[in-house]
């Protein structure tokens, strides 16, 4: 390197420009702030735990005994219904990434945020990873519940964490199309319903609840390819094994095309809602 | 008009032809000029609607405008806003603060983001926190908090960064009058220590106490500027005003009225009627010898130099807010047309 670079670059610095490190401490602040947000707001603490219980016992206890025999011979229904629900409660619980980010958003936190010389992309980052964690909490509390119940793996315990890890990471990648709805829509109020609108039907037309066969035709052939079902199926093959899934899938496929689908919605979500983000002028 | 701007290597915010248009046709900023000098306060006064946020928004990096020259601390704001934010703080109309962090956590959680590190964080926060009152409630959750200690709180937190100028989007919108005067005395502070503060404002009260420059704005427009006694001096003719019992007052306002051919004005308060004397003194003189002929005896006669009110009032046509508790302020409404 030359004398003379080394002193064009020192005396003429570039237009202000926010560094790597300074994207990783952001949006470990940010993250921080918001986790604690959670545990300090009682009623979502109890409201995020609570229900995915709740869920959980009524329809074990409630539709279990009815639905046990349109299951594939010789499962209890609470085997089935553990993955799915851990993809019901990680795909709710991405909701919350909405609503926060419509909240601040409300109170004109962003455009506190906007003015200060930080990084971005932290504001999103930071609230899909505390929002990660949250969803990881709730899971693994829903998962004690489970196996108090009667729920047991039935490949291994390394099946068992893939499968609980690959439900986060779906969770975390829907986090991101809650945050470009959340950016759209920036009220938090609207923000509510329209994160459950399409939530509820690809919840209920999936594999969540139960198999798919019983389904008409139609629906089923929406329900068999829906990302939902496809990450349910790859849960119960991580978990259950092969005679968990219907003929002509396998482990494997399913656990492939599952993260294919993560990849996709977590790539083109986080680059549209960061490009919402730079031109949202807040309300 | 008196207006003045610095040269521009001397102004700390330098605004030129600056124009913002929402959608279509909402022209929000209609060709604002502004330049002032550091180490004042200057005072934006204007109605609902007048522009003021968004030309705060503007300065403070949140809003691309349409089109304009806008130079903030040296730094060309539009071309880069990142140095821009390292020299400004902002408070808006919201207390931006946290309910479920601590006061002290909140003004830490900015300053990190200002680029401190921790233990300078830390040690920053307590000096502000101190400056704005609040140490000993500085453990407390923010939803703890009164609506003042909020705007304290937000004020402390856009301070944390030692910003060269602060812009306070009408600060004191929505708090009771001893909150009121907390951070009237708070944001005089601020001014003694070296930052420069741009604050919005409906309430000439607010401008009269604080600013050391006022500029009015009107429907996205800059229409005068200069000194609060300055602005009172634009408009020369003094005002005349006359009380009377109820039973004359009809009487008193027909005198006023064929004495300087206006129709004179009643103050809702009181009962007081007003009128222009374009001759001064001797409009006063005249006035009370007619009123003694017709046998009517005036409670009180007084000449006043207009007030900023009436200022405010020539210049857009519309009265300011009061500061008056007693009317409801207008405090959680957006203010422009988004």
């Amino acid at each position: 390197m030359s004398a003379a670079s080394a002193t064009t670059t020192a005396v003429v610095p570039r237009a202000g420009h926010i560094g790597l490190r300074r994207v990783v401490t952001d949006t470990l602040v940010l993250t921080r702030r918001n986790l604690l947000r959670n545990v300090r707001l009682p009623q979502l603490l109890l409201f995020s735990t609570i229900q995915p219980v709740m869920f959980l016992l009524l329809f074990n206890f409630v539709f279990g005994g009815a639905i046990g025999g349109s299951l594939p011979a010789g499962f209890d229904y609470i085997q089935w219904l553990i993955p799915g629900l851990l993809i019901q409660v990680a795909t709710f619980g991405a909701g919350q990434t909405a609503l926060g980010l419509t909240e601040d958003l409300s109170k004109g936190v962003i455009d506190r945020f906007r003015s200060l010389p930080m990084a971005r992309s932290a504001v999103l980052a930071g609230r899909t990873f505390a929002d990660l964690g949250r969803n990881a909490a709730v899971l693994t509390l829903m998962l004690a519940v489970g196996f108090a119940i009667g729920f047991r793996w039935e490949t291994s315990f390394l099946g068992f964490l893939g499968g609980f890890a690959i439900a986060l990471a779906f969770g975390y990648a829907l986090s991101w199309v809650m945050a470009t709805i959340g950016l759209l829509v920036r009220n938090p109020e609207a923000a509510q319903s329209a994160v459950f609108l399409p939530v509820f039907p690809l919840v209920f037309a999936s594999s969540v609840f139960l198999p798919t066969q019983t389904m008409p035709d139609w629906l089923r052939v929406f329900a068999d390819h829906q990302p939902i079902t496809v990450v349910a199926n790859a849960l119960r093959g991580l978990m259950l094994g092969q005679q968990a899934l219907l003929p002509g899938q396998s482990v494997a496929g399913e656990v492939v095309a599952a993260i294919g689908w993560i990849i996709g919605i977590t790539v083109v979500f986080a680059l549209l809602s960061v490009r919402i983000y730079r031109r949202v002028q807040s309300s | 008009m008196t207006a003045h701007p610095p040269a521009r290597d001397d102004a700390i915010v330098d605004v030129r032809g600056l124009h913002h248009t929402f959608g279509k046709d909402v022209h929000a900023l209609a060709g604002v000029d502004l330049a002032f000098e550091p180490g004042i306060v200057y005072g934006l006064l204007g109605p609902n609607g007048a522009g003021k946020t968004t030309l705060i928004r503007v300065l403070a990096t949140l809003l691309q405008p349409t089109r304009g020259q806008v130079r903030v601390a040296g730094v060309d704001v539009l071309a880069d806003p990142v140095t821009a934010r390292t020299r400004i703080g902002l408070a808006g109309q919201f207390a931006a603060v946290d309910e479920y962090l601590s006061g002290r956590e909140n003004v830490e959680m900015v300053g990190r983001l200002y680029g401190l590190s921790a233990r300078e964080s830390r040690r920053r926060t307590n000096e502000v926190l101190e400056g704005v009152g609040l140490t000993d409630d500085a453990g407390r959750l923010v939803r703890t908090y009164s609506g003042g200690m909020r705007r304290r709180l937000d004020v402390a937190a856009s301070l944390v960064g030692r910003p060269q100028v602060m812009f306070l989007d009408e600060p004191t919108t929505g708090i009771d009058p001893r909150n009121r005067l907390d951070l009237w005395e708070l944001i005089e502070g601020l001014v003694r220590d070296g930052t420069t503060v741009l604050l919005t404002t409906q309430y000439l009260e607010e401008a009269d106490q604080l600013a050391n420059r006022i500029g009015v704005i009107d429907r996205g427009r800059i229409v005068t500027e200069g000194t609060a006694d300055e602005l009172k001096d634009t408009l020369e003719t003094a005002v005349l005003e006359v009380g009377a019992v109820a039973d004359d007052r009809t009487v008193v306002a027909r005198v006023l009225e064929e004495l300087t051919g206006e129709t004179p004005a009643a103050d809702p308060v009181r009962g007081h009627l007003r009128v222009p004397a374009r001759a001064g003194t001797k409009t006063l003189l005249e006035v009370v010898r007619r009123l003694d002929e017709v046998g009517v005896e005036p409670t009180d006669v007084s000449l006043l130099k207009p007030s900023l009110d009436d200022v405010f009032l020539a210049l857009t046509g519309d009265r300011p807010t009061s500061v008056d508790p007693a009317t409801p302020p207008a405090a959680r409404t957006p203010e422009e047309v988004r």
